[in-house]
């Protein structure tokens, strides 16, 4: 019998679903034996997936903004609309937050709490400051009658900003969340893992705003 | 090492690390932010240059572009081309392709409709 169906067969409570911590406490689980792979390993694969999906979903955004931003019916294009320096600033908070985010996920796995909090807690400053900029770019934006509804190039520009705005603030509540798991129960595995799934989550989202400012903001003004 | 441990797979945004793990871990995260801070301000100066040929710009800003993803990968999602990232480097490189096809498949396409399409106003004529 292999190590897995021996895992596998571990009593019947676990299919119950009474039991829903009983994976973690499996000797599988955390230590892969040999042949075997870890949970870590299983788990931040699965999520890697999980964001190349939802690069592919961004990237027809991207496609649908890259058709449409000559469609600006009349009103105001990119040249005319957007702060360099506002999309600067921007990009420097979300770089320094994923610098942080770095940070933190070493500080977790090394069990030190000043280090792990702290980084999260700039973490989650940086991040709240990028989305502060964009709200007030859009409400600017909006203010001077170049809302989503103007034109097919605006709408295009919200839809893309707005949804890559829209996955930082999701990351912003989910970060809270890791805080508090954390300090409620401990350095555990499990949420030790979830910390690995946020710290690649955050940045690839990095990595969307190096083509967003890229394609929309600074090609938007170049040309 | 052995040759076993060698070939063990490794989760995305994990490293592999020999010695002191803190300061390794630090260093690829500091590393990371030194080039990405360098790409980014060079993006930003050549977005506004007149010093350059002008239609060079979009060019230089897309290499740039893409040079500062391949940084992020490499020193904070830690996505290398070691035997153990293989899983993770295929993953990616399947990702890429569909990105590449969407966009580039939606721009090619919509390019030649408008190439090949009446403007909307002879059609409306033709419909009278």
């Amino acid at each position: 019998m292999s190590a897995f169906q021996a895992a596998a067969g571990h009593g019947d409570a676990n299919r119950l679903g009474l039991d829903p911590g009983w994976r973690d406490r499996q000797p599988l689980a955390e230590h892969a034996a040999r042949g075997a792979v870890s949970k870590r390993i299983i788990v931040g694969y699965g999520f890697w997936i999980f964001l190349l999906s939802d690069i592919i979903m961004f990237s027809a955004f991207f496609a649908t903004y890259a058709v449409l931003v000559g469609q600006t019916a009349g009103g105001p294009s990119g040249r005319e609309l957007f702060d360099l320096r506002n999309t600067g600033l921007q990009t420097a908070c979300l770089l320094l937050s994923s610098f942080t985010c770095g940070l933190a996920s070493v500080g977790a796995q090394a069990h030190r709490a000043s280090w792990f909090y702290g980084a999260m807690a700039a973490t989650f400053i940086l991040g709240a400051a990028f989305i502060g900029l964009e709200a007030r770019e859009f409400a600017d934006l909006v203010a001077r009658g170049a809302g989503p509804t103007r034109s097919a190039f605006l709408s295009a520009f919200f839809t893309l900003v707005g949804c890559h705005g829209l996955h930082v603030t999701a990351g912003l509540l989910w970060l809270l969340t890791i805080m508090a798991q954390m300090f409620a129960k401990g350095y555990r595995a499990d949420i030790l893992r979830r910390m690995l799934c946020f710290s690649l989550f955050w940045h690839a989202l990095d990595i969307i705003w190096v083509a967003v400012f890229t394609m929309v903001y600074l090609m938007g003004v170049a040309t | 090492m052995n040759l076993s441990e060698q070939h063990r797979d490794i989760a995305p945004g994990d490293e592999r690390l020999d010695g002191d793990e803190h300061v390794e871990g630090i260093g690829s995260y500091l590393i990371g932010l030194g080039l990405a801070t360098l790409l980014t301000i060079v993006s930003f100066f050549i977005a506004r240059t007149t010093l350059v040929w002008q239609p060079s710009i979009p060019v230089a800003l897309a290499v740039l572009a893409i040079a500062q993803m391949g940084v992020h990968l490499v020193f904070f999602l830690h996505i290398t081309t070691g035997p153990d990232n293989v899983n993770n480097v295929l993953a990616l490189a399947f990702g890429v392709l569909i990105v590449f096809l969407v966009i580039a498949g939606s721009l090619w396409i919509m390019a030649h409709m408008n190439h090949n399409m009446m403007p909307m106003d002879q059609i409306m004529q033709m419909q009278r």
